[in-house]
């Protein structure tokens, strides 16, 4: 049992969460960028090897366990919740913090768990209490998101918890360490991990739920949802084949989607996908070097995509609520340091050399590359100036550089300008000296990123991908400036030669997605005519239909035993 | 053992039996809850002393009045029957502890003493089905319980109450029959009565057909007693009718002890060799209870009087308990034993802090609930409990029924019943949800005065209710533990 232990780091971010209610002002404040650093403080605290053991149903639990991996995501975790709760502290929502607290803490908390039982139990923590941060925007829209949010990812929970639950009927052992996909429960498993890292074909919970949380919400989502699910990948399916493709996927998936959106957020949302999809692949070719790369890549992205989504989310403050690109623009004039800030982020996660993108997503290419597996190396090349397009330019560019249209915000108060600063810090900070986040990798690190090849690569890829953006601005903003009607932005964009096959999967997605739509509707419909209140299977039967009803059951089970 | 020990199997049924005549004499309703009270709690230590025997010396065995088995009615206590006397006596203690505040509220002056003794009745009865070893004892006390139970729901404040219990009173009586002819083709068969003579005496004629004919009869008997679908139909307005405290109490109770009746008649009596492998009783049952598992939760979402909703949540989670019994494993049934359990306690919380509410604002319909979560914090506590359980959310009681459950189905091999059980769980979300946005996010109703908490008479058993089912989530060692040697039991041939 636990006795005399190092607090567990989950625990301190809950216990905050209790407080937080309670306290105002300066105290507030206190508790609340205090918590997120002792939690670091503990992180570093926790030993390798399990810490202690709990008796639960038949088995040993080992709630805390600690090794490089589990500490190298509880770090971010943990960092995460710093800059996120100095972002957030001007929230007028008093429910957002507490939730993005436990929220923290469970992804803390799957970061420690020893075995299946805990780590499922601080999963499906992190669901309810992710939940909660959407809602805690207060819109109707956000409630509704809400609502989809969570019953998607009860539904990767129960999968994930008959998996679990198959699994160890099968081991008899609870123990959470690598799987081979090869049976029903470890495929339940992996489909529950895969859900909540937005992999096909349960990705649109991603774009349709995050944007619609506050300014300051979103910034929490983006860190803890997928990349604990890369955390649970990376510990039980290093190497599992099927997750290249599906990586892959989520890469163009992500890349396409972000190209025809128009809310700001929204294309930083589904960039998320197209990043996690960079680990996923990474994941999926398995070596030490791709492993360490996934590793790298969710704590530099957990850095640059909260930075670039704390620019929108102070552009959306201090806007009141614009969050169209073809309504924004020309803000770099009256908020040059939000616009730098989000131009550092941009460039982070299109790896600019001298940024921390670029060490850490090279080494899954150089994974690829080690492997000879020339075509996702082509792939991974070819969606690094995907992602130049879609966040590396068109965010910021819309943003706060093109035409302007009017709008006059001030820069945001201190606090967000003090966590802005402090991820773009690390962004550059980790881009030009690598060495202490390699030092803490999973495996060794025996990788250079800064090549001349290397380096002369990447800028080339960067430039001409650029170029084409501006290239093609006139089309793109032809469409941006009337928009917002989708079909029509399919429509017109079909004219691009170069697209056109871009833009036919997106529409075929779409249509199947609108088909499935309808589709549900005629099955709830159903389902209300037969068991609706006055459905047949739901209404008040008479009692002689009831009577009926035994004895034919009566009879077919003597029919049965006769035979 | 000696003394008052010996006799724990005869006191278990013989106190409460006895404080129904007494409720009667009494007169007055305060006393006669505190007859009935007391003989609840004297049940409960009764069965926990039962419990604890059956864990130091085996099977009990008790001679009725001094007469020796096959001739006279015997008593026989194992692991399995103490787990269920346990459960019931245990929920009346804290139902009743509820019940004087609610049924002040709902039954007339004057028929509340009347209520008292029929509630020790219904009582008497379960504990009785569950205690006996003789087969006919058995029809007896589903007698007493049930007659009982027709007289509490009919007692409920609303017109349809008395349309509810008639309809319950006919399907009882037709299920209590079927029970009755099966048990009487058996006595024909057999010449006794004593479960444990019929159970060495069946082998030898097992496929004649009066037999069979018998396991037909006691098994659709006890179907509709248990109301698996599509035998269930007299389930939703019964609950949803009946005084909040027998709804609180039946749901919790009486359903269970059928279903215990048909696993001992099945894997005892008539032994798990005939049953799932000379009859495929297994495909009876599983299909059944497959269709009860979605049709009850998709009649659930869609209702808006939440007593019926749990009422069909009901029917969908007898359809998991007899999910577990088809099974046929080791495994299968201690994981319907184990959500006997644990659904006992979900129903009881969730129609106590229902009772709770109706209590206040004199109605459990959605949209007359909206917006309470703010004025009754600490009854929506217990309801939110209750609730997570009912969806096995981790650290609650639902969890551990869930997780074995599941576990029984992948050790049979039946993968895509996991993904059934999965599948129909998601349901259980939706009209859960149902419950928590109305109670919470939905606007307070025009109109509406402030609302208070509960009484503390009844909000404090509500509360200890929905304490047990985060307990039992957490320290599964008594159910878990009591199921799974009441399984080994049970089940006396070992068939996959």
């Amino acid at each position: 049992m636990i006795d005399a232990l190092p607090m567990p780091p989950a625990f301190i971010l809950f216990l905050g969460a209790l407080l937080l209610p309670f306290l105002r002002g300066g105290p507030r404040a206190a508790v609340a960028l205090a918590a997120p650093l002792l939690t670091l403080a503990a992180v570093w605290a926790v030993p390798d090897g399990p810490i202690a053991t709990v008796d639960f149903l038949e088995y040993q639990l080992t709630p805390i366990e600690g090794d490089r991996l589990s500490r190298l995501f509880a770090t971010i975790f943990a960092l995460m919740a710093f800059t996120g709760t100095l972002f957030a502290l001007r929230q007028q929502s008093r429910l957002e913090l507490p939730a993005a607290f436990v929220y923290a803490g469970g992804a803390v908390g799957v970061a420690f768990a020893g075995d299946m039982i805990t780590m499922f139990i601080f999963w499906e923590v992190m669901a309810v209490a992710s939940t909660a941060v959407i809602w805690a925007a207060g819109t109707e829209a956000a409630y509704r998101a809400s609502m989809r949010y969570v019953l998607m990812h009860l539904f990767g929970g129960v999968l994930l918890m008959a998996g679990i639950v198959g699994l160890v009927a099968e081991t008899g052992s609870v123990e959470f360490g690598p799987m081979r996909a090869d049976g029903v429960a470890t495929w339940l498993i992996l489909i529950g991990f895969l859900i909540n890292a937005g992999a096909p074909p349960f990705s649109a919970w991603l774009p349709d739920a995050y944007p619609e949380a506050s300014w300051s919400g979103t910034v929490f989502l983006s860190a803890f949802t997928t990349k604990t699910a890369v955390y649970v990948l990376l510990r039980g399916f290093p190497g599992t084949e099927v997750l290249i493709p599906i990586g892959t996927y989520m890469i163009f998936y992500g890349i396409i989607y972000a190209l025809l959106e128009n809310d700001m957020r929204r294309i930083l949302a589904y960039s998320i996908i197209n990043q996690v999809g960079f680990m996923v692949v990474g994941i999926g070719i398995g070596t030490e070097m791709s492993l360490n790369g996934s590793a790298a890549h969710a704590f530099t992205h957990i850095i640059y995509k909260a930075l670039l989504l704390m620019s929108a989310g102070s552009v959306l403050l201090m806007t009141g609520g614009v969050r169209r690109c073809n309504e924004l623009g020309g803000l770099f004039k009256c908020m040059p340091y939000t616009a730098l800030m989000g131009t550092i982020g941009a460039l982070a996660i299109s790896s600019f050399p001298f940024t921390s993108g670029f060490i850490s997503k090279s080494m899954i290419a150089q994974g690829a590359a080690d492997q000879g597996m020339a075509w996702i190396w082509l792939a991974l090349a070819a969606a690094s100036a995907g992602v130049f397009l879609h966040a590396g330019i068109k965010y910021p560019w819309y943003v706060f550089f093109q035409k302007d249209h009017g709008l006059r915000p001030q820069e945001p108060p201190l606090s967000l300008k003090l966590a802005m600063g402090l991820f773009a810090f690390l962004c550059i900070a980790l881009g030009v000296y690598p060495d202490p986040l390699y030092a803490i990798l999973p495996y060794p690190v025996d990788y250079v990123p800064y090549t001349t090849g290397h380096v002369v690569t990447m800028l080339q890829l960067l430039l001409f991908s650029g170029l084409a953006f501006f290239v093609m601005l006139p089309y793109m903003k032809r469409t941006l400036t009337i928009t917002l009607d989708f079909d029509w932005f399919y429509r017109r964009l079909f004219r691009l030669g170069a697209r056109e096959l871009v833009d036919r999967s997106a529409t075929a997605h779409g249509a199947a997605l609108s088909d499935a739509e309808a589709r549900l509707g005629q099955f709830i419909t159903r389902i209300f005519r037969t068991h609706g209140p006055h459905g047949v299977l739901a209404r008040t039967w008479p009692t002689g239909s009831m009577v009926l009803w035994a004895a034919a059951l009566l009879a077919l089970s003597l029919l049965i035993y006769y035979r | 053992m000696s003394g008052l020990a010996a006799h724990l199997p005869a006191l278990q049924v013989v106190v409460p039996l006895f404080a129904a005549p007494l409720c009667l004499l009494a007169g007055r309703a305060g006393l006669a809850w505190l007859i009935v009270f007391v003989a609840s709690c004297l049940a409960t230590a009764t069965a926990a002393g039962l419990a604890y025997q059956t864990f130091q010396h085996g099977t009990l065995s008790y001679p009725l009045g001094g007469w020796a088995a096959p001739w006279g009615i015997e008593y026989v206590v194992d692991t399995a029957n103490a787990f269920i006397l346990l459960l019931v006596s245990a929920i009346s203690t804290v139902v009743l502890m509820y019940a004087p505040a609610s049924v002040d509220r709902e039954i007339r002056q004057g028929r509340r003493h009347l209520f008292y003794c029929m509630f020790a009745l219904c009582l008497t009865g379960l504990l009785g089905i569950a205690i006996t070893g003789d087969a006919f004892n058995v029809f007896v006390f589903l007698e007493i319980s049930s007659l009982s139970s027709y007289a509490l729901i009919a007692l409920g404040g609303h017109r349809k109450a008395l349309t509810a219990s008639f309809q319950y009173l006919v399907m009882g009586t037709i299920g209590a029959t079927f029970f009755l002819i099966g048990v009487g083709l058996l006595y024909m068969m057999t010449g006794t009565l004593n479960m444990a003579d019929l159970q060495a005496r069946i082998p030898a004629i097992q496929d004649s057909r009066p037999v069979l004919a018998a396991f037909a009869f006691i098994t659709v008997g006890l179907a509709l007693k248990a109301a698996l679908f599509p035998l269930h139909l007299w389930l939703p307005n019964a609950y949803a009718y009946a005084p909040n405290v027998v709804s609180a109490f039946i749901a919790a109770t009486a359903t269970k002890v059928s279903l215990y009746v048909l696993l001992r008649f099945t894997f005892t009596i008539f032994g798990a060799k005939f049953a799932f492998l000379d009859l495929p009783l297994h495909w009876v049952l599983l299909v059944p209870a497959v269709i009860a598992m979605f049709a009850g939760s998709f009649s659930a979402i869609f209702q808006r009087d939440v007593k019926r909703m749990l009422a069909y949540s009901s029917v969908a989670q007898i359809g998991y308990i007899v999910l577990g019994i088809a099974l046929s494993s080791a495994a299968g049934v201690a994981a319907a034993l184990i959500h006997i359990f644990n659904h006992g306690l979900m129903k009881a919380a969730l129609f106590c802090a229902l009772g709770c509410i109706f209590h206040r604002i004199g109605s459990v319909r959605l949209e007359a609930m909206a917006g309470l979560g703010r004025e009754m914090p600490w009854t929506m506590a217990a309801l939110v409990a209750g609730g997570f359980s009912l969806l096995g959310v981790p650290l609650t009681a639902g969890f551990i029924s869930k997780w074995y459950l599941i576990e029984a189905a992948f050790e049979a091999g039946l993968w895509w019943l996991v993904v059934l059980v999965v599948l129909s769980s998601m349901l259980a979300v939706v009209y859960v949800w149902r419950l928590l946005e109305a109670l919470y996010f939905k606007p307070v109703p025009e109109g509406r005065a402030a609302v208070a908490e509960a009484p503390l008479s009844m909000l404090l058993p509500t509360l200890l209710l929905a304490a047990a089912n985060i307990y039992f989530g957490l320290d599964t060692r008594l159910p878990v533990e009591m199921a799974q040697s009441a399984a080994t039991i049970l089940i006396r041939e070992q068939i996959w």
